[in-house]
């Protein structure tokens, strides 16, 4: 084992690779420190030039420490710490010097590796991952055999994970799960773009240039009409003029359903989105994870999703919703700011007067809506301080949000309490994977008016103006060039079935390896046949795999050695290599027979009549194709007198 | 048995002084019925060894001068046409002999030196349409010049394949050195040289080569050494099988010099920088052709099974 520069090279493709992913979070100045490290090292490496100074390796590392303390105002954490080994792992390649340096870097890498799991878990940063442990591997085995040239390392490294493949498959099937995310534990919050909990005119529409996925969605058996599926989020009550927020509930009390019919069943896997709603189809009656009911119907867990979050509900599609609402919380829903927005106030008066009940007042609305010169569209302009009114009466453009806020603004002026529910709407049949998939461009805002009979009834004045929207979803809504997200567009039928099958097999990734939690352990064990499943129960099975493997492996190692030990002459030989070996006369690995002997002979003129005796019975047996019965018995017992 | 190599070889060192290992690799290669290339700086007597060899082995010599402007007639032969007889009449080239200097080979055109190296695969020569067999037994000894010099074509590496092996002089040592300044013109001590072995007794030599044996051991041992050269990141292209089997033949003719019926890996070793030196590149050092280290790397490098 000697260090070499092929070694060198090796290793620093190991640190680049490993520490490349990263370049996405660091600071830029820490990814740039290292690439001009490495490149630093790599040019030291070709041109056979001597490593940097002691004093000089001590400052760089001084001087790197403390810029991540000033950097980061702090020592400790998880993203300081991944910027740590990154740098010091870089600096540490320029003190290479001996096999074990070698060594400390190639476990290093491997360390590297599980810190790239904190940032990203999707399928190509475990494939990119395996590529550079079978790197590491490579180079590693480079350094366990010297000269090997790249092929035969390739293999080597190839075949020892490929003998991993089962014990990681134990580990990963029968370690016992904590319960919630390993790599959530250091609650960092990270920025994800969702639905937020206020809503003003800009911000549903923001969220339509984002094709991330929300949430999916596998219906149990019965699949509702597209224009059904409206996935219910925040539901919002006070408007200030400007915006729109949930306010405080005056009521706690759970909301009731009644005369309801068409249930539908159906799981839902959500994308972590670090705020507490869960979202269901309206209405929702059941959930199967724990999570409370605001009196509005929105569902709320108990903790922030920080993790995506898998669990089973059930809605109602008919229904009557708190019929039975409190006054307090109807008080809300007519309350408007004063002042603001004359003009729509004004002809919701108007319509009031003229409708002899809600709900024709509800149609004169959407009729107003459908008339007049309305246009759906991402990009509407600006709004001043009465806002409702610029867009009814002057602009007539907007998104969902607009039409939705309005609405409510207008319904309330007329005397009819009404809220803004917001959420998805929608959404992308996967048919490889038989699910629906909800991104957020799907965002939507509609809503919902009370009535006297019927409870809280939905409306959305976007179906009203572009019913594409709900009916096919934004992309045929809205003209061919507005800006849209690249997916939520179909740009060709080959490139959309590709992304639904990529989505698939994400989704098949996400539910069954990160996916794998306490609750799918035991029931996959429960259907392996495995009863009364405790977290001992699991490790010992676990080891007991792990022992069976390792048994396994040990086994075939030992019989292909003893395929090579079993030769009798050979036995007897390394016998005497031993003897000799013991008095300080080794053989070399290289060192024939005769050669062999002429040396001991030279260093011991005693011995030279036995060794050479020896040499010649064994070089006869193995070379000269003497019979062991006949020559065997005769050189078992030169050996066993052999003394030195 | 080796009675009369043991005095082919004690004569040989008689006029070519303090290179026993050379000799002996060059008899090796002849009892292998391989072909022998030297390459060395003039003047440390290639010549000298070729010509001790033929006359000590008792066997037809020529010596074939290549020059640039040499075509391949002028080693093969030509056909001439008789005026008298209204016939064309072949005139054997000088390839036609029982052992041939062919002197600086790396001199000539690749033309011609593929035609003396394809006479020496064959052992048979071609031309006008006739086939023409080679004396037996037939010997080719070539010496090259280091191909750095001014002037020369260097052997591809596809026909340095066709010699068994390669082997280098040297210069002699000082002791040696001092023999030949003191002793007796060479010219002279060749001319006095006699026979010391019927062709005969050579050929039934060369057949007793193929007899010697390779037991299932040694083949381990050769297959672990041309899989390490295979294998190793040292070497621009591992060792053929060609090489393989020629490295196979060399190490049975040397277990004979010495006077055993089985090869063992000593004579593995003994032959393998002779077989290997010109069939292995190293990949650091392209330029400089020390094949003999590089082999002394490679024994070092193989463990015998």
């Amino acid at each position: 084992m000697k260090l070499n520069a092929a070694l060198t090279f090796g290793l620093i493709a190991c640190i680049l690779l490993v520490s490349a992913p990263h370049a996405e979070h660091l600071p830029l100045w820490i990814s740039t420190v290292c690439v001009a490290l490495l490149a630093w090292r790599a040019y030291l490496t070709w041109g056979g030039y001597p490593l940097p100074a002691r004093w000089l390796l001590l400052s760089v590392t001084v001087a790197c420490v403390l810029a991540i303390a000033v950097t980061f105002r702090t020592l400790f954490g998880r993203e300081v710490g991944v910027a740590l080994l990154i740098l010091l792992s870089t600096l540490k390649l320029l003190e290479l010097k001996a096999v074990r340096d070698a060594t400390v870097l190639i476990y290093l890498s491997c360390f590297i590796i599980i810190t790239n799991f904190f940032y990203s878990q999707s399928i190509p940063t475990a494939m990119f991952m395996l590529l550079t442990l079978l790197v590491i591997m490579a180079t590693w085995v480079h350094m366990q055999t010297g000269t090997l040239a790249l092929r035969p390392r390739l293999r080597i490294a190839i075949v020892l994970l490929l003998q991993a493949i089962p014990l990681s498959l134990i580990i990963f099937v029968l370690f016992p799960r904590v319960q919630g995310p390993l790599w959530g534990m250091p609650q960092d919050a990270y920025a994800t773009s969702g639905l937020s909990d206020t809503m003003a005119p800009g911000s549903v529409s923001k969220l339509s240039l984002s094709d991330a996925v929300a949430f999916r969605v596998a219906f149990n058996d019965t699949v509702p009409l597209r224009e059904q599926m409206y996935w219910r989020g925040p539901v919002l009550w006070d408007y200030d003029g400007m915006t729109w927020t949930r306010g405080n509930n005056a009521t706690l009390r759970q909301p009731t359903l009644s005369d309801t019919s068409l249930p539908v069943d159906y799981t839902v896997t959500l994308e972590p989105h670090n705020k507490r709603w869960l979202f269901a189809m309206d209405m929702p009656a059941k959930i199967s994870i724990s999570a409370e009911m605001a009196p509005d119907f929105q569902l709320l867990s108990r903790r922030p999703v920080t993790a995506r979050t898998r669990y089973d509900a059930s809605s109602l599609l008919s229904y009557r919703a708190s019929l039975e609402e409190p006054p307090q919380q109807l008080q809300r829903a007519l309350t408007l700011p004063q002042g603001y927005n004359p003009q729509a106030r004004r002809l919701a008066a108007e319509w009031r007067v003229q409708s002899d009940s809600p709900e024709a007042l509800i149609r004169t609305a959407l009729a107003y809506f459908n008339q007049q010169e309305f246009e759906y569209t991402l990009e509407p302009p600006p709004l001043g301080i009465n806002g409702v009114d610029e867009f009814l009466f002057e602009t007539k453009k907007g998104f969902c949000e607009h039409y939705a806020g309005s609405f409510v603004v207008l319904m309330r002026a007329a005397g009819i309490p009404a809220r803004v529910v917001t959420g998805y709407q929608g959404g992308e049949f996967n048919e490889l994977g038989g699910y629906f998939i909800i991104r957020q461009a799907d965002a939507h805002a509609w809503a919902e008016v009370w009535l006297r009979e019927r409870g809280w009834v939905r409306v959305d004045p976007t179906a009203a103006i572009s019913p594409e929207r709900i009916q096919n979803g934004l992309s045929s809504a809205l003209p061919d060039n507005a800006a849209l997200p690249f997916m939520a567009r179909n740009p060709s039928e080959w490139l959309r079935s590709m992304r639904l099958n990529w989505d698939a097999l994400s989704n098949q990734w996400n539910q069954w390896v990160l996916g794998y939690n306490t609750e799918r352990q035991f029931a996959f064990l429960t259907r392996m046949g495995m009863e009364e499943i405790t977290w001992q129960k699991m490790a010992l099975n676990m080891l007991a795999g792990i022992a069976l493997l390792v048994g396994v492996f040990t086994l075939v190692m030992l019989r292909r050695l003893a395929a090579r030990r079993t030769d009798a002459v050979q036995a007897a030989w390394l016998k005497v290599c031993r003897k000799l070996e013991k008095a300080g006369l080794p053989r070399a690995p290289h060192e024939g027979p005769m050669d062999y002997a002429a040396r001991i002979a030279a260093a011991h003129p005693d011995l030279a009549e036995d060794i050479y005796d020896i040499a010649a019975r064994y070089a006869s047996l193995r070379y000269g194709g003497e019979a062991e019965q006949d020559g065997l018995p005769a050189f078992k017992d030169a050996v066993r007198a052999f003394k030195l | 048995m080796a009675h009369p190599l043991h005095a082919v070889i004690a004569q040989t060192e008689q006029v070519i002084l303090g290179k026993p290992r050379q000799i002996r690799l060059a008899l090796t290669c002849l009892l292998a019925r391989g072909h022998l290339l030297i390459e060395d700086l003039p003047g440390v007597g290639k010549t000298t060894l070729a010509h001790v060899l033929a006359k000590t082995l008792g066997l037809q010599f020529q010596r074939i001068q290549f020059t640039s402007d040499m075509l391949p007639a002028d080693i093969l032969g030509v056909s001439i046409y008789q005026r008298d007889s209204g016939e064309f009449k072949f005139h054997a080239g000088p390839i036609f002999a029982q052992m041939i200097l062919a002197d600086e080979v790396n001199r000539a055109t690749p033309k011609t030196q593929s035609a003396l190296l394809e006479a020496m695969e064959e052992q048979q020569v071609t031309s006008e349409g006739e086939t023409r067999p080679l004396p037996t037994p037939f010997f080719v000894i070539a010496t090259q010049n280091p191909t750095n010099q001014i002037g020369t074509f260097p052997l591809p590496e596809s026909q340095l394949d066709r010699f068994l092996m390669r082997i280098q002089l040297g210069y002699p040592d000082a002791q040696a050195e001092r023999g030949l300044l003191a002793g007796i013109e060479r010219r002279d001590l060749i001319a006095n040289l006699k026979p010391q072995m019927e062709t005969a007794e050579l050929m039934a030599l060369q057949k007793q080569v193929r007899q010697v044996l390779v037991s299932p051991a040694l083949l381990d041992y050769a297959q672990a050494i041309l899989r390490h050269t295979r294998e190793s990141a040292r070497y621009v292209h591992g060792l053929s099988p060609r090489a393989g089997l020629s490295l196979l033949a060399a190490a049975r003719a040397w277990a004979l010099l010495d006077g055993r019926n089985a090869a063992i890996p000593e004579d593995i070793q003994a032959v393998l920088p002779g077989v290997a030196s010109h069939r292995l590149q190293s990949v650091q050092d392209v330029h400089t052709s020390d094949g003999d280290k590089l082999a002394r790397e490679l024994i070092e490098a193989v463990a015998i099974p």
